[in-house]
């Protein structure tokens, strides 16, 4: 069978004045249909530059990254953004929600750069909304709701195009730990509805809500493999007291994310 | 992309920060104000020269002798010029001459002091177009007749201010005296300008020989003539010229002035003061460009993280141009329509008071109404969102050629 997610060999690499970095260090890595991984690393690990990889955002310096079967790996920015349209949902920290755009808006948004016309683009992000429980609160806008109501939101504009992968880069990080599990519980739960996950995080207790987990130190995998192994969970550099060396130029600004 | 929907969130930012769009705009405003009141008022004085030459008939020469203190022996009568219409009538339609009076106008106790009296011969007034060569036609009665003319018969032809104010409505085979002469009145002319003293209402039209004894002199030096068609004004002008250089062999003794070249050359140097001024105004139009090229770059910084949203849903490069373009050019034409409300205003404004000023002047005949054409207001909005569009670009360039992640790390 295809691999939905096949990254063969993927090196990044950033110039950073007189230095090198290598972001992604010889990374390989397949992701079944109807997976739920969590993709896991401190600041500095190479995680952030993986999800922008696998999200389409950016490009691996060499090695090949399929999605779906299509190599989408030198791809330019416009075929990128009709693959993230057509094959990818995201979920942010921030919920990246548009603050002057009702939430039908916000949702429909993917639906609109799909080229659908106005009546199916409605039907699809009120399904969507429907699912996420907040069908209601349609006409609002994102700052008349709660975090976690706008999380939500974010996860029905992540589902409305009918994404392959649906990919959450901290999804809790900005909420407090009661609706985070909250969100945990309903990516679970699409996950057993058929939905393939990627979870982005540093954090091992959220990590463990998936089934398998990817740890990612330094731009190369030290684990790959079932989340409830006890060694899935272990930080080496908390025992070495190393706080990541390596510097991820695409991971600046998100030390604030505990 | 959605156009209704960048359009309509175009409408939203620009609702949301009303200071900042008004101040985008005011380039705009002022540019497309300025081109639409320079040419209604342009428009408006044009309309009201050339409504004044044909009043006083596009097809009119006016010919101008100096008569140098009448040294000179040479001279020209009214026959030779009545034989030079006769010789060449494909250009040349008719002759009078036109005398000019001054003074005094009575009719029982009453009193007229600015009524404009004019002598002139029969050919003055077409009979079979019931028009006179300066524009009057007739109400009632007759004209003057060539034995009024020749037998210096002491009859008159007066306008509608005089019968209705010195004759109570009934002007017909009664009598008035000028500087204390008396004449009959034979006819009526109707009205033309606005009925009011020292209008073009308020005159009378008597034989010239008449005028001549009035003034005291004799010699006519003033003679108005009538081309076929306003085209052939240049070659009767010419027709005119040669003949009174023949007798005068000196081409500063005498001036012909044909409307219709008067009403060219006069339209020409209006509508290039036009082009002047509109280019000028044009300048403020190309500040207001760069006005909204630069509202939109800071627009663009601070959208930089909903741009990166966009994209990261699938919005391609063109999407992002399209947006802000469509916002620039919304921005622009909201502008423009300001500029053609605030313009039309100013040029309502403006007429009236400008009217206002010719009618007292001018004494009525004149109406100045600066109204824009249809097609001014057209261009001026065209070139508003034009100009949208063309200083839109390169902000909207920017934003989408913006890199995703930098743009979602943006805060």
């Amino acid at each position: 069978m295809e691999h939905l997610i096949e990254l063969k060999d993927v090196y990044k690499i950033y110039q950073m004045g007189e230095e090198t970095v290598h972001a992604l260090d010889g990374v390989s890595l397949t992701i079944d249909q109807g997976e739920f991984v969590a993709i896991v690393g401190s600041s500095g690990s190479g995680k952030s530059t993986a999800m922008n990889i696998i999200g389409c955002l950016d490009v691996p310096t060499t090695g090949t990254y399929h999605l779906g079967g299509i190599d989408v790996s030198t791809m330019d920015d416009d075929q990128q953004a009709e693959i993230r349209n057509k094959m990818l949902g995201f979920i942010f920290q921030q919920y990246n929600l548009i603050p002057k755009l009702s939430v039908l808006e916000n949702v429909e948004l993917p639906l609109l750069y799909a080229g659908l016309d106005a009546a199916e683009r409605r039907e699809r992000a009120m399904s969507s909304l429907a699912r996420v429980g907040l069908r209601d609160k349609c006409k609002n806008l994102p700052s008349q709701l709660s975090g976690g109501q706008q999380q939500r939101v974010s996860i029905a504009r992540a589902l409305a195009g009918n994404p392959s992968v649906i990919l959450a880069d901290e999804p809790t990080g900005a909420l407090d730990s009661r609706t985070g599990r909250e969100v945990l519980s309903f990516l679970q739960k699409l996950n057993r509805e058929g939905d393939t996950v990627v979870l982005i995080t540093h954090d091992n207790s959220i990590a463990v809500r998936a089934k398998r987990i990817v740890r990612l130190q330094d731009g190369r995998i030290i684990y790959d493999g079932d989340a409830h192994d006890p060694k899935a969970v272990v930080q080496p550099e908390e025992l070495t007291g190393d706080d990541g060396a390596g510097f991820d130029g695409a991971n600046a600004g998100e030390g604030a994310a505990v | 992309m959605n156009f209704t929907q960048s359009f309509r969130l175009a409408l939203k930012s620009l609702m949301t920060s009303k200071m900042r769009a008004l101040l985008t705009m005011l380039g705009i405003i002022i540019g497309v104000g300025a081109v639409i009141v320079i040419t209604s008022l342009g428009n408006g004085m044009q309309q009201m020269m050339n409504q004044q030459f044909e009043q006083l008939g596009a097809n009119l020469l006016q010919v101008q002798i100096y008569n140098f203190g009448g040294l000179s022996s040479r001279t020209v009568s009214p026959d030779d010029m009545y034989a030079l219409v006769d010789k060449y009538p494909q250009y040349l339609s008719g002759v009078s001459p036109y005398v000019m009076t001054q003074g005094v106008v009575r009719e029982g106790s009453e009193e007229f002091t600015r009524t404009s009296i004019y002598g002139v011969s029969e050919f003055f007034y077409d009979a079979r177009r019931n028009q006179a060569m300066s524009g009057e036609t007739l109400a009632k009665g007759r004209f003057l007749s060539y034995i009024d003319v020749s037998r210096y018969q002491n009859v008159c032809v007066v306008g509608s201010y005089l019968e209705q104010n010195a004759f109570g409505g009934d002007a017909l085979g009664k009598t008035l005296t000028i500087k204390g002469t008396p004449f009959t009145v034979i006819g009526v002319l109707a009205e033309k300008a606005d009925n009011s003293e020292g209008s073009g209402d308020d005159v009378i039209f008597l034989p010239y020989g008449n005028a001549m004894r009035l003034n005291g002199t004799g010699s006519v030096d003033l003679y108005l003539f009538n081309s076929t068609s306003k085209e052939g004004s240049t070659t009767a002008k010419g027709i005119i010229e040669n003949r009174l250089f023949q007798t005068y062999q000196d081409d500063n003794a005498y001036f012909v002035m044909s409307s219709a070249e008067m009403m060219d050359a006069m339209n020409t140097m209006m509508s290039t003061m036009m082009i002047v001024l509109v280019a000028i105004a044009a300048i403020s139009l190309l500040v207001g460009g760069i006005g909204i090229m630069n509202i939109m770059l800071v627009s663009v910084t601070e959208r930089t993280r909903e741009i990166g949203i966009r994209k990261s849903l699938g919005a391609k490069r063109k999407d992002i141009r399209g947006q802000f373009i469509i916002e620039a050019g919304t921005t622009s034409a909201i502008g423009g329509l300001l500029g053609i409300g605030v313009g039309i205003a100013l040029a309502q404004l403006a007429g009236g008071l400008i009217g206002g000023m010719m009618a007292a002047q001018m004494g009525g005949g004149a109406t100045f109404s600066a109204v824009p054409t249809l097609g001014s207001i057209g261009i001026a909005f065209g070139v508003s969102v034009g100009i949208g569009v063309l200083f839109g670009y390169l902000p909207a360039n920017k934003a989408a050629r913006l890199n995703p992640i930098d743009a979602l790390r943006y805060d």
